[in-house]
């Protein structure tokens, strides 16, 4: 009980100082941005006609000429107590904002996640039981394609094959232009979510499935593998046996772990899909010198990651016996 | 007595790729034979590295992919075919892995001595046999990482005789153990070997080999260079070969002296006697001789242009 009470305490520890240096890194980085909010969000144009009253009201609401250390902490004292702000650009409270856009995005994220944790799984599996021979050269050979190939530039081609030649797909967005949001199916919005899961899909596949196959080969090389077969155990059995069982730690951690690469990659993917989800939001908010939505977005995000590793070492600690009865022990 | 085991010349090879595309074979075991009757204990006793592991994997048909062997190997009387292998082993034929390593380690133990068994009665086998080398019946529920060294090889001996065997192999039954558990350990080998079976301790340590085997097999760089019996070991001058002889002399109760040098590595060594290097007794003729076979020899087998008895 002692044990897991200081694990709790850790852990909560680290969280806090991860987020306030994630925090504090994203306002340095915006605060040494050279865009200017006024000249980004009004236009030299509109500023040009203003009077001189206008421009230091602007000023004011972007937050121009207060000193960033005092910006950084107005707006830490704020979050302590539970206020996350105002986006600048929406004139929505960001929790508000990033809830929407979460949810829009959700879907899209946790398809991605389960399809690229299952296939990724089968396919390393896959590729190390049958090391060396023709399957395994297919499936290395095509995740160090994947990996090595820029996600956007991925996204294009998915484009252009299923909305641009075979028009079956929608091209962008993620409801039907123009529709009555009442009319609005489920049909519609999975139709429209297809392609960018299925980019973030097939570029987090690859990852998992290398990090699987390594796994089994090292499974396969040992020596219980051995002792197993010369008890008369098959490959296949082996592999069912013995591999999953001993796969199946190192691919919790990946799979938790592929949480920020997903959330990562749904930035660009949303991008060019033009889905309004929370990536696109981040991209808006940061060329748009959106401060808060920012902060809060990428706060958010690296809890949801932190949250994502915090399950995978609590999974351990039920798959793993070493840790289940070390723990129980203590 | 039908022998349980016959191996007539065997040898292994491995393909490997040096420098690129050239292939080379790696002789890692060259011409060995060996015989064993059941209720008999031959113990093959090598340095590390003198192949003596492959030995094992070759008479089960689990050697890498990489590899091929040659020669043959009678199974009670029969050809032991890879297909004859793959039916027998685990049941007829057993392995007594080295150590925990060998036991999955997300697994519990009573599953593992089980083994990979659907028959209804497979449980009760598995914790009859681990019953039989004293551990109780909580052990099943244990993982490998919560077992001592001793209980370990326990366990791993309680996988052996799940069903019942005919042809055990041990391979370094008692790395380890200090001298009390290994000879308990090695007492059970003995057990198994006077219910019939036949049983082939694979070691480097000649003493605790003595203590269970009824004939002693020396092997020299991947060959068998001496059979001789148990009681050839009570003093040097019934042992046949220079390198048995030196074995014994390294042994701690007979003053433990070395001898220079190391066996050549496999596939270093393209003619005459592999332990010319270390012989003080070689000739000229030793380093050049193209064939030397292993011949019975005053009761024994000996692989050697000049050995030495005396009775």
């Amino acid at each position: 009980m002692k044990h897991r009470l200081r694990f709790a305490v850790g852990k909560l520890f680290r969280m806090a100082l991860l987020l306030l240096g994630v925090s504090i890194l994203t306002f340095a980085l915006m605060t040494a941005s050279p865009l200017d909010p006024l000249q980004t969000n009004v236009g030299q144009v509109a500023l040009g006609s203003m009077s001189q009253e206008q421009v230091a009201k602007l000023e004011a609401y972007w937050g121009v000429g207060t000193p960033p250390v005092e910006r950084y902490l107005g707006w830490l004292g704020d979050v302590l107590h539970g206020d996350f702000g105002t986006s600048l650009l929406y004139r929505q409270p960001v929790l508000e904002v990033v809830g929407q856009r979460l949810a829009g995005s959700l879907w899209l994220l946790l398809f991605a996640w389960i399809i690229s944790g299952i296939l990724g799984l089968v396919l390393g599996v896959t590729a190390g039981a049958t090391r060396g021979r023709l399957p395994d050269r297919l499936i290395r050979g095509y995740c160090l394609l994947i990996s090595s190939t820029p996600t956007f530039w991925l996204a294009l081609l998915l484009l252009l094959i299923f909305s641009v030649w075979l028009g079956v797909l929608p091209i962008g967005l993620s409801v039907p232009i123009g529709a009555d949001a009442a009319s609005i199916t489920l049909a519609d919005r999975l139709q429209h979510a297809i392609l960018p899961a299925l980019t973030l899909s097939i570029t987090g596949v690859a990852n998992i499935a290398l990090h699987t196959r390594e796994k089994m080969v090292d499974v396969l090389n040992s020596d219980y593998a051995l002792f197993a077969r010369a008890r008369g155990e098959s490959e296949l059995r082996i592999v069912l046996r013995h591999g999953l069982r001993n796969v199946a730690l190192p691919a919790i951690t990946l799979q938790f772990a592929s949480i920020s690469e997903i959330i990562g990659g749904s930035v660009v993917v949303e991008q060019v899909f033009t889905y309004p989800g929370l990536g696109q939001a981040a991209v808006t908010a940061g060329l748009g010198s959106d401060m808060p939505l920012l902060l809060g977005i990428t706060v958010i995000t690296a809890a949801i990651v932190f949250g994502g590793n915090l399950v995978a070492d609590l999974l351990y600690g039920v798959v793993d016996p070493k840790i289940r009865r070390g723990a129980a022990r203590e | 007595m039908q022998p349980i085991l016959e191996i007539q010349h065997m040898s292994i090879h491995f393909t490997q790729y040096a420098k690129g595309t050239r292939r080379r074979e790696l002789p890692v075991i060259r011409d060995l034979s060996l015989k064993i009757e059941p209720g008999q204990v031959v113990a093959v006793v090598g340095a590390s590295g003198s192949g003596k592991s492959l030995l094992a994997h070759g008479i089960l048909h689990i050697l890498p992919r990489n590899s091929h062997m040659e020669g043959r190997i009678l199974y009670d009387g029969g050809d032991l075919t890879s297909k004859r292998a793959a039916r027998l082993r685990g049941r007829e034929i057993v392995l007594v892995p080295q150590g925990v390593t060998y036991l999955d380690p997300l697994m519990k133990v009573g599953e593992q001595v089980r083994g990979d068994d659907a028959a209804p009665d497979a449980k009760q086998r598995a914790r009859k046999a681990l019953a039989r080398y004293g551990l109780a019946a909580g052990t099943e529920e244990l993982y490998p990482f919560e077992l001592s060294g001793g209980m370990a090889r326990r366990v791993l001996i309680a996988t052996a005789v799940t069903h019942e065997p005919r042809l055990i192999i041990a391979d370094e039954p008692t790395p380890g153990l200090d001298a009390k558990a290994a000879g308990r350990i090695l007492g059970h080998f003995r057990e198994l070997a006077e219910g019939g079976a036949g049983v082939l301790p694979i070691t480097h340590d000649l003493e605790l080999a003595l203590t269970i085997a009824d004939q002693v097999a020396v092997f020299y760089a991947g060959q068998t260079i001496e059979v001789a019996s148990a009681e050839d070991f009570a003093s040097p001058a019934t042992l046949r070969h220079p390198f048995t002889r030196a074995l014994w002399r390294a042994m701690p109760e007979h003053g433990f002296q070395p001898i220079a040098g190391a066996q050549p590595y496999p596939g270093t060594q393209t003619a005459g006697c592999p332990f010319a290097g270390q012989c003080a007794r070689s000739t000229p003729q030793c380093r050049e001789a193209a064939d030397l076979p292993l011949r019975p020899w005053q009761g024994g087998m000996v692989r050697c242009l000049n050995p030495q008895r005396e009775e």
